[in-house]
């Protein structure tokens, strides 16, 4: 744990092809925050209804930055929407939380690449998993395998609820039984004196 | 067993529940999900053949890797990491007489060079992987990884992350003493 976060993930290239997305994202920040100052006058002279319909605007108009680049998409726009298919269902194994698809990094291009080369080649959707999965494992499926290794993984929260269940069934059974054949036990004298107050405050005329 | 003691065994079971479940967490956080299992474990090396980092140097195949136990390093001159790790290679070459091939990943001829005439060589052979795709099929998923490679050619062990002294005298040494017999 300690050495790997010194160590690095997959180069920040030392050959850029272009500015990376997270740069871009990480300037427009700061573009951002400056001109917010400036901003503020243009929406001041505006009504609040159209303040916010400016803004509504603004904002429908950024759309999420996209991984993939022009230059990796296939031509073929039904190999290209199946690459798609194919990368949401890989790990990025530099992030490991987002799919190959997601990912800037460069690995994940390299994939990306790898992935459009094989259908290219004529490979089906599951060889181009299994040529990836072959290399890197169940780790890299985001949807790993139902397989020994991976069953409590996939059954386990059945099992939990199964579980849960038969437990509750159990309990509920038991207190019926406890319920119907449990005896009511006779009040002492002092709870029959208790009880004989309590009812008699509830008499009519008792003033409450 | 009477129904009142089955009661009071059935409350102790949320505390059961409760220490199996920690115990297994606790485990979790002892192991480092950054590090991957290799697909290659016991398994021949791919097969592939990589240039010399210049034209003229003798490069790297699998065909290589055959004959005697040895380690494959991939590393790059741009690996903060690689260079912590350097001067432990250059000790298990020198000192162990370890054979290191290594696989150069996606880097620049001249800053290899450099790193390694900075750093010292401790490399047999080295190919130069400039697209990264001989590290793909090794399953590479960062730099620096050490391969353990057995007589036959086969990946007997993978280290994710750079070498540390105690890395090589608990796992890789005797791991290659072991195969070396």
């Amino acid at each position: 744990m300690r050495e790997w976060l010194g160590r690095l993930s997959l180069p920040s290239s030392p050959r850029k092809r272009g500015p990376s997305i997270s740069g871009v994202s990480r300037d427009m920040t700061h573009i951002g925050a400056d001109r917010a100052s400036r901003w503020v006058p243009a929406f001041a002279g505006m009504t609040v209804v159209k303040a916010v319909a400016v803004f509504t605007f603004i904002a429908v108009l950024s759309l999420p930055a996209l991984a993939v680049m022009p230059d990796e998409k296939l031509s073929d726009p039904a190999l290209e929407a199946r690459a798609r298919e194919i990368s949401k269902e890989l790990r990025c194994l530099v992030c490991q939380n987002q799919s190959i698809d997601d990912s800037n990094a460069d690995l994940a291009r390299d994939l990306r690449v790898l992935v459009r080369e094989r259908l290219v080649a004529g490979d089906s959707n599951d060889q181009v998993l299994n040529y990836v999965h072959d290399r890197y494992g169940d780790f890299v499926l985001l949807r790993p395998p139902v397989t020994g290794y991976t069953a409590l993984l996939w059954g386990g929260p059945f099992v939990l609820l199964a579980l849960a269940g038969i437990g509750t069934a159990l309990y509920m059974r038991q207190r019926r039984r406890d319920v119907e054949t449990m005896p009511a036990p006779a009040l002492t004298a002092d709870e029959e004196a208790r009880l004989a107050d309590l009812l008699n405050e509830d008499k009519p005329g008792d003033g409450r | 067993m009477s129904a009142v003691t089955r009661h009071r065994l059935l409350l102790l079971l949320p505390l059961a529940v409760f220490l199996i479940l920690g115990g297994y967490f606790a485990l979790g956080l002892t192991r480092d999900p950054s590090k991957l299992p290799s697909m290659l474990i016991d398994k021949p090396a791919p097969t592939f053949s990589l240039p010399g980092l210049t034209e003229g140097e003798p490069g790297l195949s699998n065909a290589d890797l055959t004959g005697k136990v040895r380690l494959l390093n991939v590393f790059a001159s741009w690996c903060a990491p690689c260079r912590v790790e350097h001067p432990l290679l250059m000790r298990l070459a020198r000192e162990e007489g370890v054979t290191i091939h290594a696989i150069n990943y996606k880097d620049k001829p001249e800053a290899a060079k450099a790193f390694l005439d900075q750093m010292g060589n401790p490399f047999t052979a080295i190919g130069a992987d400039k697209d990264g795709r001989v590290a793909i099929d090794f399953g590479v998923y960062g730099v620096p990884e050490t391969y353990v490679i057995d007589k036959d050619g086969r990946v007997r062990y993978r280290h994710v992350g750079p070498l540390m002294p105690f890395d090589l005298e608990e796992k890789i040494l005797p791991m290659i003493r072991e195969l070396s017999k």
